[in-house]
């Protein structure tokens, strides 16, 4: 008898600290390496905090609104490209940001605070974490890259260029270097031929910052098609021979921000971590340790050492006078983006 | 009557979970699929239903969905193929002159690549076969200054790696009809003055048939809609028409055309097995 009361209070002090141990979590769905899962982040985070940051990833945005679609109330704070902001928010699978809750908003910077995209309806949804560049990196024992986006179509490279297999971003590069407007481009056929025209420079494909180092290392390309705060990390972390710049035809920019999905049971804790990853002591240790892109706090951008990757990338002159942001995409756009680049690769593949 | 009775529900008792449990992983998804596939949009987002045709209309009037479908049934054919040459010899072998435990034993090593995981496999080939590789370093460290062998991001690299994950099917489909073959028709043949190749030809071949026939089926079938073995092994040759359903489903959420493509996919299988049961049947019957 007296045992069995002892089974049962160890069970109730099992059940309570469970629960306890639930409410002291916070769900962050976000790319894999990305800032938001450096162990030492983490650390700060739950010694200030008491909470405990677990992870889960997706591979492409697709994956993520599949996953805010499908499992509501499993999340709290998500990483979300400004340009799918506003679906998510118009589909309901984020909430609306109370800012005042956020000690650092109202030092980030306007421009990308305020951002449209990162807005519905007349509410934030997204508060501004990073912003980066899509651009080229090369080889800076090998390449000498000039200025121009034309460096991708020079035969000097041939079999030696890099391209993620995406069709935004293939699209992207493509309406640019026809001096379209990525996001609406006018003349579809120019960017096909200018696509097509790629057929011997290419050998594959890479699909993630990871792969990317690897083809690098083992010398698959020596000018590519790459992210600038991966860049950063691959010269930082892995202390590879890259260099990155923006051509005087432009570069696509993107920001990202982090939201809340709409059943987030850990709030509290949701809007704390935000503010924790827009204070300048993360995104400082960060850059200097692992690599980063730009942050949207300048103080954080002031604190840096002027030989700092995305620092020395940006003060080109006029590095930042041709930038595109990405912009949201209608479906139609997506299909369409996608059968350019689907028929190129099989007029590659011939 | 009552036994017969009691058989009929024996019977349902002992097939129904089967059909139960086919109905719900095979035959609902895939009606639902079917359902997509003529819809404009896909499931999410706020939009009306709406019937169309355009997506299979797609396949008729977009030349490159008919390249890549080509190029996906050219791989198959080629997959089995090369399977066949491989894998009906390894089961001779194994069936009519190894006994005992090494029988056993080679069995191990031929069922052994199904306990790997499918996407180690293939990312271990992209070791293999890059230039500074291991094929590479082995032939190099064998024939000092040959010329390098490279075969990634090819489409040798994509028929490698698709022969060595699916040679074991065929090996254990022929080995089951080779090992059916009652040994002494070989034997009577012999006697009567046969030679090694005419018995081949006219007594084993016949017979096994149907293994052959069931490996090709169970290769071919799954290597036309594969998609990340080119994906990950072809580099820019690695674009078949699976790759290209796949995207569909994850780069812009567009089921309907997803849906669609593998109808049509489907209906061709359906269409070549049609055309050669005919044939099968025939030999299986003359045998």
């Amino acid at each position: 008898m007296r045992k069995a009361g002892l089974l049962t209070t160890a069970a109730m002090a099992l059940a309570l600290s469970a629960g306890m141990a639930q409410a002291e979590e916070l769900h962050v769905l976000n790319w894999q390496g990305y800032g938001t899962d450096e162990a030492w982040a983490m650390e700060t985070f739950e010694a200030a905090t008491g909470v405990t940051v677990v992870h889960d990833y997706f591979n492409s945005e697709q994956e993520m609104l599949t996953k805010l679609r499908t499992s509501p109330g499993a999340y709290d704070v998500i990483l979300i490209n400004s340009a799918f902001t506003q679906q998510a928010a118009d589909e309901g699978l984020i909430q609306p940001i109370d800012t005042s809750r956020l000690e650092n908003f109202a030092a980030l910077s306007p421009g990308l605070r305020d951002a449209p995209d990162l807005s519905y309806d007349g509410e934030v949804y997204g508060v501004a974490w990073t912003w980066g560049l899509t651009s080229i990196a090369y080889d800076t024992t090998e390449v000498d890259p000039g200025t121009s986006i034309d460096i991708l179509w020079d035969p000097q490279y041939a079999g030696n260029v890099g391209l993620r297999d995406d069709s935004v971003e293939n699209v992207a590069i493509a309406a640019i270097a026809t001096g379209q407007n990525m996001n609406d481009p006018a003349d579809m056929d120019l960017i096909r031929e200018k696509l097509r025209e790629l057929k011997p420079q290419i050998r594959t494909y890479w699909s993630s910052e990871d792969e990317w180092n690897k083809e690098f290392s083992a010398d698959s390309f020596d000018v590519s098609v790459y992210w600038s705060g991966s860049a950063s990390r691959s010269a930082t972390a892995f202390n590879l021979p890259v260099g990155f710049f923006i051509p005087d035809e432009g570069a696509i920019a993107w920001l990202d921000g982090l939201s809340i999905a709409t059943d987030a049971p850990n709030l509290d804790a949701a809007y704390a971590f935000i503010d924790y990853m827009d204070s300048a002591d993360f995104y400082v240790r960060w850059d200097t340790e692992a690599g980063a892109p730009a942050s949207a706090n300048p103080s954080a951008m002031d604190m840096l050492p002027d030989t700092a990757f995305n620092k020395v990338v940006l003060s080109r002159p006029g590095a930042t006078d041709h930038l595109q942001f990405m912009a949201p995409l209608s479906d139609e756009k997506r299909e369409e983006f996608l059968e350019v680049w689907e028929e190129t690769k099989a007029y590659f593949a011939e | 009557m009552r036994a017969e009775t009691r058989r009929r529900w024996a019977i349902a008792g002992l097939t129904g979970p089967a059909y139960l449990w086919l109905t719900l992983t095979i035959f609902l998804p895939l009606s639902a699929m079917l359902w997509f596939s003529f819809q404009r949009k896909g499931p999410f987002g706020r939009h009306e239903t709406e019937f169309t045709l355009k997506h299979y209309e797609a396949f008729f009037t977009k030349d490159y969905l008919q390249d890549l479908t080509w190029r996906s049934l050219e791989m198959g054919l080629q997959v089995t193929v090369i399977c066949l040459i491989l894998g009906f010899p390894a089961a001779y072998v194994l069936a009519k002159r190894i006994k005992g435990r090494w029988r056993e034993a080679l069995f191990l090593l031929i069922v052994l690549p199904f306990w790997s995981n499918a996407l180690v496999r293939i990312f271990s080939w992209t070791v293999v076969l890059r230039p500074g590789g291991v094929l590479d370093s082995a032939v190099q460290s064998v024939f000092p200054g040959a010329p390098s062998i490279d075969l990634a991001d090819s489409w040798s690299a994509v028929i490698i790696g698709l022969v060595h994950s699916y040679l074991p099917y065929m090996i254990l489909t022929c080995y089951l009809s080779l090992q059916a073959i009652d040994d002494s028709l070989i034997e009577a043949a012999r006697s009567l003055g046969a030679s090694a190749l005419t018995i081949l030809w006219r007594i084993v071949l016949p017979l096994a048939i149907p293994g052959l026939a069931a490996g090709a089926v169970l290769i071919f079938v799954p290597v036309i809609g594969s998609f990340f073995e080119p994906k990950l092994l072809g580099g820019t040759q690695g674009v078949v028409i699976g790759t290209v359903i796949e995207e569909q489903f994850t780069v812009v959420s567009n089921w309907p055309l997803g849906g669609a493509l593998s109808f049509i996919l489907l209906a061709i299988v359906l269409l070549i097995l049609a055309v050669s049961y005919p044939f099968l049947k025939d030999r299986m019957r003359t045998a």
